[in-house]
């Protein structure tokens, strides 16, 4: 729908003519922004990951990446954006879901979504203090459990700063995000639908799964490919949790920029041409359902 | 809908405990500083600090002039395109979309090895130039939340109409954006000004790695460093974003209050 009220006033251009040749001008000072901030940096990461020492083709950089390290700090990343996508798409849905179809209070909406936005921005290195001040070995939760119920967590082997502590930090902006990208999605699920399915003697379950799940199915899954390109590219949370001492893939680039780590100045590219790919496949897959699922809200 | 109602409170409690937890576990860290009592000591100090009050007015003054940058190169561009150029719509859309996908430090790794003290535009070799190159890295950051914005604000008023009312007046260009447009889209153009203001204060990564004493990397020194002053940050920081989604909020139910002006 939205290229259509685009489209709309293409058929009648009120001042083409003779000057429509120059249009193209006005756009000029945007483009040179994007070229000299956004894509030439880019290419520049891009052309040096397939070029040596000397200035030739190769492709012996990106060969170079798939060494037990750098793979190993890959494989990290994207499990943790992997687990944070998936456990901020589920309860972000549910909460959505518990908000959109009725089950709480009306007036709870707005200082629900409200709380969203903010939280779904409360990222970086505040979100790692946070966490540390509760989770951390003497953050407020930890210390509850230890002295109120007797649970040492970290004694039971949960640490802050690994897999599943990042994972539980990312989830402060990955669910809230999740939340806002999918409500209107949930918002577009009609009455009318749940109500044949209820005359035609489906059952709670039978409605959601039979029904619901497939209309929502690309939405979901759009907002899943996002979720995890954004914790994948995330540096500061983690950064300020961990120190260098978990090796992900932002972090080996962050220690690699300051301070060439890797010895190769050239293997930095590649690795940063890796993360282009990673989240350029995952925002491919978004967009590619998103313009998928946009046919059920219309 | 009533046998939505009891899993609906199980959801909702879960996710007050998980969202309200760390909040008041930060904000109670940060009262404990002194010994056996509760006191706003923490704050004090992080206050009282030379190089907060410096790196804050610095990440304030960035931030400002982003989202100046940002106006200027968005709303010309966005009015121009559905008044002149729809057809280039999905290009520009598409390039305001990239910076979800190129990620932060892969931009200011090309920003350091492209505008390096030995390239065609040495800009990172004064600190002027490494400003003027944050201040573009951060307009990026913005791009995709700040073009969406004053897109829709444009999609709501008839940009043809009153440019061409505007030109029968015989308005000039400027006159045109300045005193037409602008008004016209404030309310989209504020809430992606919030939005930039609460993402540039706390930025870490390109501040950090072009060495801009900004406010992210004194958080990140902050933190290696002491014990209790980065919970006291974190709940300044928390009442900072608060306060930027309040505002937008704030803005656009103001002008929900009041009718269109065309």
């Amino acid at each position: 729908m939205t290229d259509a009220t685009a489209v709309a006033p293409a058929s009648q251009p009120p001042m083409s003519g003779g000057r429509r040749s120059f249009a193209w001008l006005g756009v000029v000072p945007f483009l040179l922004f994007a070229l000299l901030a956004l894509i030439l940096p880019t290419l520049e990461i891009v052309i040096g990951s397939f070029t040596d020492q000397n200035g030739g083709f190769t492709f012996a950089n990106i060969a170079n990446l798939f060494q037990p390290s750098i793979l190993a700090a890959y494989w990290i990343s994207i499990r943790i954006s992997l687990a944070s996508a998936f456990l901020g798409c589920l309860f972000g849905f549910l909460i959505a879901v518990a908000v959109g179809l009725g089950g709480l209070p009306p007036w709870m909406r707005s200082p629900i979504l409200t709380f969203s936005g903010v939280a779904s921005n409360f990222a970086g290195i505040p979100l790692a203090f946070a966490f540390l001040a509760t989770l951390g070995r003497l953050g407020l939760v930890t210390v509850i459990l230890r002295d109120w119920f007797g649970v040492n967590i970290y004694a039971l082997g949960f640490n802050l700063l690994s897999f599943s502590g990042l994972t539980i930090t990312y989830l402060f902006f990955q669910i809230p995000l999740m939340v806002l990208i999918v409500m209107p999605a949930v918002d577009g699920l009609r009455r009318e639908w749940r109500e044949a399915a209820d005359i035609l003697g489906a059952s709670s379950f039978q409605y959601w799964r039979m029904v619901a799940i497939p209309i929502l199915w690309p939405s979901l899954l759009g907002t899943f490919a996002l979720l995890f390109a954004n914790s994948f590219g995330a540096v500061a949370t983690a950064y300020a949790l961990t120190g260098s001492s978990l090796s992900i893939v932002p972090i080996l680039l962050f220690a690699q920029i300051r301070g060439d780590v890797l010895q190769d100045p050239h293997l930095g590219y590649a690795l940063a041409f890796g993360m282009i790919v990673v989240t350029g496949i995952a925002n491919g897959i978004y967009i590619w359902l998103r313009v998928r699922s946009e046919r059920w809200l219309k | 809908m009533k046998r939505n109602s009891l899993w609906s409170w199980i959801v909702l409690v879960l996710a007050v405990l998980y969202f309200a937890l760390p909040l008041i576990g930060t904000f109670e860290f940060s009262l404990k500083m002194r010994r056996g009592v509760y006191s706003f000591d923490a704050y004090r100090v992080v206050l009282a600090d030379p190089r907060f009050q410096s790196t804050f007015l610095y990440s304030v003054t960035m931030a400002l002039c982003t989202i100046v940058l940002g106006i200027v190169i968005v709303v010309p561009t966005a009015y121009w395109v559905r008044l002149k150029l729809p057809r280039w719509r999905p290009i520009i859309e598409f390039i305001t979309l990239l910076p979800l996908v190129i990620p932060p430090i892969v931009v200011v790794f090309g920003y350091i090895r492209l505008y390096n003290t030995s390239s065609w535009l040495p800009l990172t070799g004064s600190a002027w130039g490494t400003n003027v190159l944050l201040a573009f890295g951060y307009a990026t950051l913005s791009l995709p939340y700040m073009y969406r914005a004053v897109d829709t604000g444009l999609r709501a008023i008839d940009v043809t109409t009153l440019t061409e009312a505007a030109q029968s007046l015989g308005a000039s260009w400027l006159t045109i954006m300045a005193r037409v447009i602008l008004p016209n889209v404030s309310v989209a153009v504020m809430s992606g000004a919030f939005l930039t203001f609460a993402i540039v204060i706390g930025e870490f990564v390109m501040a950090a790695l072009l060495s801009r004493p900004a406010f992210g990397p004194y958080m990140q020194l902050l933190g290696a460093n002491r014990a209790y002053e980065p919970a006291a940050l974190a709940v300044i920081a928390f009442a900072i974003t608060w306060l930027c989604m309040g505002l937008i909020q704030l803005v656009s139910r103001f002008s929900k209050a009041s009718p269109a002006r065309i």
